[in-house]
């Protein structure tokens, strides 16, 4: 397992030093000129050359690149052309509305769908198997807006119990506020997120239902929610764990929508409005600090399959060398 | 001209003005003042304009101006909702007999919200810092005519000019009073208005608080809030929840209903100065032949446009001229919808049998219906239309800086910016050395009503040759809760002032 762990780091660091690659070379590749948002309508080619110059643009790449990852190195994300700030307080301020946003949004997708996914394959031949998967078959193909504004239709506008959207200026100092305007953004990602997830857990949980182990235990005179218990969820949480990390990972940075429909000042919206005025070292910050998350989230993935599945340890971990 | 949210360039209408504009626009502050209403009231406001940074000479965008300008910031005049220029921190001001110079006589007992007197060097140095190199100010080139600026004493600031400027003083409005030591103006402020800046939360929230050393009268309210959004719709359902109290610009016709058939909201229909036009390269063929343009502008039905895009809101122009700009004349009648007489136009310049264009069109509304339209009208006339979207960073480079284009679509949102017909630089092209020389003759008139026949000459002439189609003019819609009174309707130049807004207990 040690050994493991250093060489999946290892992967990690590769796999992050490729990506601030691409990510810092393909955003100069994108049409446009920092300097023009910079200059006013009408500047001379000294004044956009000056704009140029002041912000960097005008070095060649591989020094703009080293000056950048020596920055990263000492935990600095630069500062925004636009608006003077440094990156990293304004990402993590951002992070303070997007991981709980997305973390409470996940585990409620969970816990929605393990049981619903379970049920709807256990009793697949009922009719209210069927229903179960029906629904999450058109949960799947609802649009994320369209749920957004039809629970602001109900419990906002109509009802009133809770905010339309925004999120308080003094953030998680007014906490009361800040929960309450999360409600409705996590149960639209949730609502949806789990209608894929039912979907996952159904087939996991079929395939488990199937199986010879099953059958073996009850065999040996478990009860089928013991044998279920001891072997069956194991089983089936192998395929469920990859696809739970990738649906966590996605909704870091698609919860830009949600956040659009809730007008919550999150890490996608931060990273759209950044693009849009050739912000550099916004996009930069946002996209590195994503992109560790979501390997991060890969490694934590990988790490609890090994966990729950023996296998995969045998397999990888020294045994078979 | 108006490009989105983030990537606005404020393009300086240069205003060739009156000192004190007559033209008043029509409703004046909004709301009824009825009843007590509360001095310490917080007062939300809902934009879809966050500021890019706090500083109006480093690209802020109308965000800056509509936030800070009069309520942080105060220049030596103000540009008043109904379209006057009144002192501010000027108290009193004369100009020498040629014009030339300029003498400011400071208002006494003003401080910076740092505590420091504001004195003359001041002025000098927040005057130098909007004609500076790397000074973005949407009214730089307004105030090139600045050739020196003296401060004799303390409370006197004399300017020199280059040739005389009529529109000085008004384009002085747009210049705020900085404290000359503050630092780091992106990102904090040290102005003289009635609100210091209380906190600017990116992507989120800017407030202001009522500063109590204020030199005038105290703010109505105690602070002011303004929640930015990026969706019209989460924009109008904060008004609808009461999470804010106004809407500063409505952008989304769609959604008015709910107000105009709610007793809870009042719904102002304002004077807005902002066109959108179908700019032809004027030097590029087939729009050099004077025909061909006005016969494009008469096959275009503007008023089923703009029912389409605005519902029952905005109003038609006939020319760059809005009608609260001194020298408005309704040309709607000039080259006006008319598809026979476009024929004939277009069989005169050679072309019964049409042509077709590439018309580059922004990527955001209003501009790809109207495109849409304008190609479906066209087609009656045998002209086909080849629409090509391209994002504003695309405009500005292909448009506007390098004039690579047959024809375009754009808003343009400055008042008084007739005056760039005057340019032959400008993107479009138009050049007519008569209408160049009367803008010249009219920004070097010794009275408002010079300046005005000029104009007005510009106008019509402008209009006749069709420099550009003009297709309609947005209306500028302001929906607040009735509980609140005292806000600006007319949001001149994206200000809007917060200090007279009351809100009832």
């Amino acid at each position: 397992m040690g050994r493991y762990l250093l060489r999946r780091l290892a992967f990690l660091l590769v796999s992050l030093a490729l990506a601030s690659v691409v990510l810092f070379v393909l955003l100069r590749l994108l049409p446009g000129d920092p300097a023009n948002a910079l200059t006013s309508v009408g500047a001379s080619p000294e004044q956009i050359a000056a704009a140029r110059h002041a912000i960097g643009s005008d070095r060649p790449l591989p020094e703009q690149f080293t000056h950048w990852l020596g920055q990263l190195a000492t935990g600095d994300l630069g500062t925004s052309f636009v608006s003077s700030l440094p990156v990293g307080p304004e990402v993590a301020a951002r992070l303070n509305v997007t991981v709980p946003l997305t973390l409470a949004a996940f585990v409620l997708a969970v816990v929605i769908a393990v049981p619903v996914g379970f049920v709807a394959a256990r009793r697949r031949h009922t009719w209210y198997g069927a229903l179960l998967s029906g629904i999450s078959q058109l949960g799947m193909a609802v649009p994320v807006f369209w749920l957004g504004m039809i629970l602001i239709a109900v419990f906002a506008l109509g009802a009133g119990w809770l905010p339309s959207g925004g999120f308080p200026q003094d953030g998680w100092a007014a906490p009361a506020d800040a929960v309450r305007s999360l409600v409705l953004p996590v149960l639209t990602i949730a609502l949806v997120m789990s209608a894929s997830l039912i979907r996952y857990v159904r087939s996991a949980a079929l395939e488990v239902l199937d199986s010879d182990f099953l059958r073996t235990a009850r065999a040996l005179g478990a009860s089928f929610p013991a044998a279920m218990w001891r072997h069956g969820l194991r089983n089936a949480s192998v395929p469920v764990i990859s696809v739970l990390g990738i649906e966590l990972a996605s909704t870091l940075l698609g919860a830009v929508v949600v956040e659009s429909v809730y007008a919550l000042p999150g890490l996608g919206s931060l990273l759209a409005t950044g693009i849009a005025q050739h912000d550099y070292p916004v996009v930069q910050g946002v996209l590195f600090v994503s992109t560790l998350a979501v390997l991060l989230i890969g490694f934590v993935a990988d790490l609890a399959q090994r966990i729950v599945d023996p296998r995969l340890r045998a397999r990888l971990s020294g045994g078979a060398r | 001209m108006r490009l989105p949210k983030n990537a606005r360039y404020a393009v300086a209408a240069s205003a060739s003005l009156a000192v004190a504009l007559t033209a008043c626009s029509g409703s004046g502050s909004g709301g009824a003042a009825t009843g007590t209403w509360d001095k310490d009231a917080t007062v939300n406001i809902g934009s879809l304009y966050e500021p890019q940074n706090l500083d109006n000479t480093a690209g802020g965008g109308q965000g800056v101006t509509e936030a800070l300008n009069g309520n942080v910031y105060e220049g030596l005049f103000r540009l008043t909702d109904d379209g006057k220029v009144e002192n501010l921190l000027a108290k009193d001001y004369k100009a020498s007999a040629d014009g030339l110079t300029y003498t400011f006589t400071l208002r006494d007992g003003v401080t910076f919200h740092s505590g420091k007197d504001v004195t003359s060097a001041d002025v000098k140095y927040s005057l130098e810092k909007v004609l500076a190199d790397d000074s973005q100010s949407a009214r730089k080139s307004n105030l090139q005519v600045v050739k020196s600026i003296a401060t004799p004493d303390a409370h006197t600031v004399e300017v020199t000019l280059s040739k005389k400027s009529i529109s000085f003083v008004y384009n002085l409005s747009y210049v705020w009073i900085i404290n000359s030591r503050a630092k780091n103006l992106k990102t904090q402020e040290d102005g003289t208005g009635p609100y210091t800046l209380g906190k600017w939360t990116r992507g989120s929230a800017l407030s202001l608080d009522r500063y109590p050393g204020y030199w005038g009268d105290a703010a109505a309210n105690k602070k002011v809030v303004f929640h930015y959004f990026k969706d019209a719709t989460a924009l109008n359902n904060s008004l609808l929840t009461n999470a804010v109290d106004v809407v500063t610009s409505e952008q989304s016709p769609d959604a008015l209903d709910q107000f105009t058939s709610n007793a809870n909201y009042k719904v102002s229909d304002g004077d807005s100065t902002t066109k959108l036009l179908l700019a032809f390269n004027d030097k590029a063929k087939p729009f050099t032949d004077v025909r061909v343009r006005r016969a494009v502008s008469a096959a275009i039905d503007d008023k089923k446009l703009l029912a389409s895009v605005w519902g029952g809101y905005g109003k038609l122009i006939g020319s760059m001229v809005p009608p609260t700009d001194p020298w408005y004349e309704d040309l709607t009648e000039v080259n006006a919808y008319d598809v026979t007489a476009a024929k004939k136009l277009l069989a005169e310049a050679g072309y019964a049998k049409g042509f077709s264009f590439t018309l580059d069109t922004p990527n955001y509304d209003p501009h790809p219906t109207a495109a849409t339209f304008i190609k479906a009208q066209l087609a009656k006339v045998g002209i086909t239309v080849r629409i090509n979207t391209i994002t504003p960073d695309e405009w500005y480079t292909k448009v506007y800086k390098n004039h690579d284009f047959t024809a375009t679509l754009q808003e343009h949102v400055n008042d008084r910016d007739l005056v760039w017909y005057g340019n032959p630089d400008f993107y479009w092209g138009y050049d007519d050395k008569q209408v160049t020389r009367w803008v010249e003759q009219a920004e070097e008139a010794s009275t408002t009503a010079e300046q005005t026949a000029l104009l007005k000459k510009v106008n019509r002439k402008t209009a006749e040759d069709a420099a550009s189609d003009w297709l309609y003019l947005y209306p500028q819609i302001v929906v607040a809760g009735t509980k609140l009174s005292g806000y600006p309707v007319n949001g001149l130049n994206s200000q809007f002032f917060a200090y007279d807004i009351k809100k009832k207990g």
